[in-house]
């Protein structure tokens, strides 16, 4: 009887699955034309975007598919970036070795911070979001005792340029100029106007068929079935807390790759924070393309990316051309992004709650029922 | 060798912590035999089979006496694991698979067939591909070997319950070593036809020449298909026969009756069928996990003790958590003519019920805080008892003195041994603690009283204790108490009615001298 849903009801339980992307999708529609800006440069802004962003918010993914939700950890894989490229900055190699030197020099950072979590992760099953977002402040600061005193007099850094001037730490700003888009530039082609960064997006694409290829080897397997249920999984023999483990790990090196893609494109790196905002903006960006806490794929990353850039483009000028304050937009995405987290959280709580009442309301119709056949009686 | 019977099990002995629940069991099976293993909750069925199992509960509290032969060979699992790799095949009573995976998935978890890849040379076999089509094949030959048609794309969450159930089975049937399958109460979610085609595989399973150790309630079930039938009540086998030689009737009566003797300690039984109707229950249903109760109606008489029994699982303790609204709840239920509302403790409180719960620690007592606190809380906070007033009653403040005396009533009347009246709740013995709890509902002074399992895990002395408390409060107040309990004999012993529940419904309600037999068919009779 269920199966013959009107088409309005079915258009409705549509809508209410995806609320946040379809919100986006109004807010886009009204905010571009009243920002006024022409289509190639939107274009041309959102392809920068796209390839700039895609690969670090990609490594969200494989903590989902385990089960341990947003990983607002991925700060410490953007730290692993950042001091990566700190030590390519201070022995000056620049363009694509430099590139490729941070990528290999990041990994052992990244696999160390990553175990890290993952391991105070498994003392917080059930509670990973949240532990792994304190887990960044905490980190945040250790990052900051290294890069602001300990670079230096412990760790020899040299080059003037991006040492403070009292002799020890780094600057606020560590130029990346000389290696600035070189693996965008790589093979780019301009169509219509807008700038093609097709070496970056070959990266993303191999990432992307890595996603998939591993959903279908038995580690991805592994951690579908734990993310799922932990308790089965052990029961069938799964090590439980080394494919969390696992999943964290991969997820923080990706992210350190991720950075470093970031970084490149925006020629530098601030200091002290760059990372600090960039794992709120990844997982607002995947919310915003209709992933939830427990269900994301390729698909959310590459609509969020879009909507979500599309809106930070347009909100300054659009508020601007609104109130005549171009701050209100500034206001509007910050609010924006915090917002969708929220309301991420929300339904996500929601949904499981809705999922339990429902035994509940079989029970009832099957009294209603009984009651019903003793009155034909 | 080839002599040895496939399963061997001889003189198991197991106690938790002093008390005896598994007495010198003996059995043997062969292969292809089903052995029908039944008795009432707490006989020790599912101990036995943890211990056969190798479960980590049994080696946390002290190993097992007695010995098992497999093949005629002594083994000692040291995990289920080890059991599993031995042949030993277990289908548990809560469901053991991954929801959002499809059944072939589920059956072959973490056994899945693998292709190599470049990949998994350097990173290790988990970078493995699965080999779908193998799955495929794999988990078909299972489910033939089943012998019942489910669906093998289909996911778990949407599958009715009992194909989850079959799914389950088809996952011990695809491991190729199983020579030993044991089915705990497997029928107990499946509907007529479902489990007419379960009994029509285990007949499969066993031409093929798999033993098949068959636990439930249903035990026309276990005549139909098992070749010999073992009844254990108290941690002892009390019955050990082909199933050919025994009837639905003998299996009841030395499943529940205990010696004439000991349960012959019955006290007055009053005939309540002129008493009032304090509160009358229709329609009722509970989603309480586990107690499902599905419609219940029954009415209760002023001034009665009435008991309600059961088997675990067949929603008696759902009855009185659902009208005190610990768990959602629907259908209509009255007290003196008014109608409470169900999913509000409040108001159910308010009206002068009061609980008390089965779950001692959890919802019972509040485990840090003194004797003192514990009995006037609720008496405090509901109908502000033992509160000073000041200012016209703006502030209130606790009196001491009163909550002291009151207290120290209850542990001298209850005869609870503490060291004082401000020792923490958490620090007394399961016994004690369940005393405070009924001191807690007595200080509320309540009309109407729900005592869940107020026996539980208590010893002989204490047990005597609280029944009689209860009965002194019903006799000497007037109050209208009904107490659930798995223990017949206990019921038997105060209680002027007893309703047995069974499959979520009322099975029938009869004066509490109708012998163990008659109750016992009750228990059984709608088991679903």
């Amino acid at each position: 009887m269920e199966e013959k849903k009107s088409f309005g009801a079915a258009a409705l339980e549509f809508a209410s699955n995806n609320i946040v992307p379809i919100l986006f999708v109004v807010i886009c529609a009204v905010c571009i034309p009243l920002s006024g800006f022409s289509v190639s440069y939107l274009l041309n802004e959102i392809v920068t975007r796209m390839g700039r962003n895609i690969f670090l918010i990609l490594c969200l993914l494989i903590p989902i598919m385990a089960g341990m939700g947003l990983n607002f950890a991925m700060t410490l894989g953007a730290m692993a970036g950042e001091i990566a490229l700190i030590f390519v900055a201070d022995w000056q190699i620049w363009g694509i070795p430099g590139v490729v030197l941070a990528m290999i020099l990041q990994i052992p950072f990244s696999i160390l911070l990553g175990l890290l979590c993952g391991s105070i992760l498994n003392r917080a099953k059930g509670r990973e979001m949240i532990t792994s977002y304190i887990i960044s402040f905490f980190l945040n600061g250790l990052y900051q005792l290294v890069v602001l005193f300990m670079m230096g007099p412990i760790i020899p850094i040299k080059h003037f340029s991006i040492k403070l001037p009292r002799g020890y730490g780094i600057r606020n700003t560590v130029s990346l100029l000389n290696m600035r888009q070189c693996l965008d530039n790589v093979f780019a082609v301009t169509i219509g106007g807008v700038k093609i960064p097709v070496l970056t997006f070959l990266i993303i694409a191999v990432l992307c068929l890595f996603i998939v290829w591993f959903r279908k080897t038995k580690l991805g397997q592994d951690m579908r079935a734990v993310g799922q249920d932990m308790e089965v999984a052990r029961d069938a023999g799964i090590h439980v807390e080394r494919t969390r483990l696992i999943s964290i790990v991969i997820s923080t090196v990706m992210a350190g790759f991720g950075m470093i893609i970031y970084l490149q494109n925006m020629g530098n790196i601030a200091t002290y924070s760059s990372h600090s905002q960039i794992g709120m903006f990844c997982i607002a960006a995947l919310l915003v393309g209709g992933a939830s806490v427990d269900r994301a794929s390729i698909g959310n990353v590459f609509l969020g990316v879009i909507l979500f850039h599309t809106m930070f483009i347009v909100a300054p000028r659009a508020g601007a051309a609104i109130t005549g304050d171009s701050m209100i937009g500034e206001y509007f995405r910050v609010f924006c992004s915090y917002g969708v987290i929220t309301i991420a959280l929300v339904m996500y709580e929601t949904k499981k709650r809705r999922n339990k009442s429902k035994t509940a309301q079989e029970l009832a119709r099957a009294a209603a029922e009984e009651t019903a056949k003793e009155a034909a009686k | 060798m080839s002599n040895a019977p496939l399963l061997e099990m001889r003189n198991i002995k197991k106690d938790f912590f002093g008390n005896q629940v598994l007495e010198d069991i003996n059995l043997t099976l062969r292969a292809g035999e089903v052995l029908g293993l039944c008795g009432e909750n707490g006989a020790g069925k599912s101990t036995l089979m943890k211990i056969l199992f190798g479960m980590d509960v049994i080696r946390e509290t002290g190993g097992y006496g007695g010995d098992i032969l497999l093949d005629g060979e002594k083994v000692d699992f040291a995990t289920p694991f080890e059991a599993l790799a031995a042949g030993i095949g277990m289908v548990h009573q809560e469901f053991s698979l991954i929801p959002g995976f499809t059944a072939t998935e589920n059956i072959l978890l973490n056994r899945e067939p693998t292709k190599h890849s470049v990949l998994s040379e350097i990173f290790g076999e988990r970078l493995d591909t699965l080999n779908h089509k193998e799955m495929d094949v794999r988990s078909a030959a299972a489910i033939e070997k089943m012998g019942v048609h489910i669906d093998a794309d289909m996911t778990i969450n949407s599958m009715p319950v009992g194909h989850k159930q079959f799914t389950e089975i088809a996952r011990e049937l695809s491991k190729e070593q199983l020579k030993l399958l044991i089915l705990d109460e497997p029928t107990a979610v499946l509907t007529e036809k479902e489990a007419e085609a379960l009994l029509d595989s285990i007949r499969g399973m066993s031409a093929r020449g798999i033993a098949v150790i068959f636990i439930t309630h249903r035990l026309h079930e276990i005549l139909s298909v098992c070749s010999k039938v073992i009844v254990m009540r108290d941690g002892r086998v009390v019955q050990d026969c082909p199933a050919a030689e025994t009837s639905v009737e003998e299996i009841t009566r030395n499943m529940v009756g205990r010696n004439v003797e000991t349960g012959g300690a019955q006290r007055e039984v009053r005939d309540v069928s002129g008493f009032r109707t304090a509160m009358s229950i229709r329609k009722l249903w509970v989603d309480m996990p586990g107690e499902t109760v599905r419609c219940v109606d029954l009415d209760v008489k002023e001034g009665e003790i009435l008991g309600i029994g059961g088997l675990a699982g067949q929603g008696k303790l759902g009855i009185p958590n659902g009208i005190m609204g610990l768990y959602e709840a629907g259908g209509s239920v009255t007290f003196d003519g008014q109608e409470i509302p169900l999913g509000s403790p409040r108001r159910c409180l308010d009206a002068s019920l009061a609980f008390v719960s089965e779950d001692r620690r959890g919802v019972g007592l509040l485990l840090d805080e003194s004797l003192e606190w514990n009995v006037s809380f609720p008496a405090m906070q509901i109908q502000n008892k033992f509160l000073k007033k000041y200012l016209g009653g703006l502030v209130k403040w606790r009196d001491e003195k009163e909550i002291y005396a009151v207290t120290k009533k209850y542990i001298d009347e209850l005869a609870i041994k503490c060291t004082s009246s401000k020792q923490k709740a958490k620090e007394l013995s399961g016994g004690n603690q369940q005393k405070i709890c009924l001191a807690k509902a007595f200080a509320l002074e309540p009309k109407f009283l729900f005592v869940s399992e107020p026996t539980r895990g208590i010893d002989v002395g204490a047990k005597a204790l609280v029944l009689e408390s209860l009965r002194k409060f019903n006799r000497d107040s007037g109050v209208t108490v009904v107490m659930i309990s798995s223990e017949l004999e206990e019921l038997r012993s105060i209680c002027d009615r007893i309703a047995i529940v069974s499959g979520g419904r009322i099975a029938g309600i009869l004066p509490a001298t109708a012998s163990s037999e008659e109750l016992g068919m009750l228990m059984v009779s709608k088991v679903v």
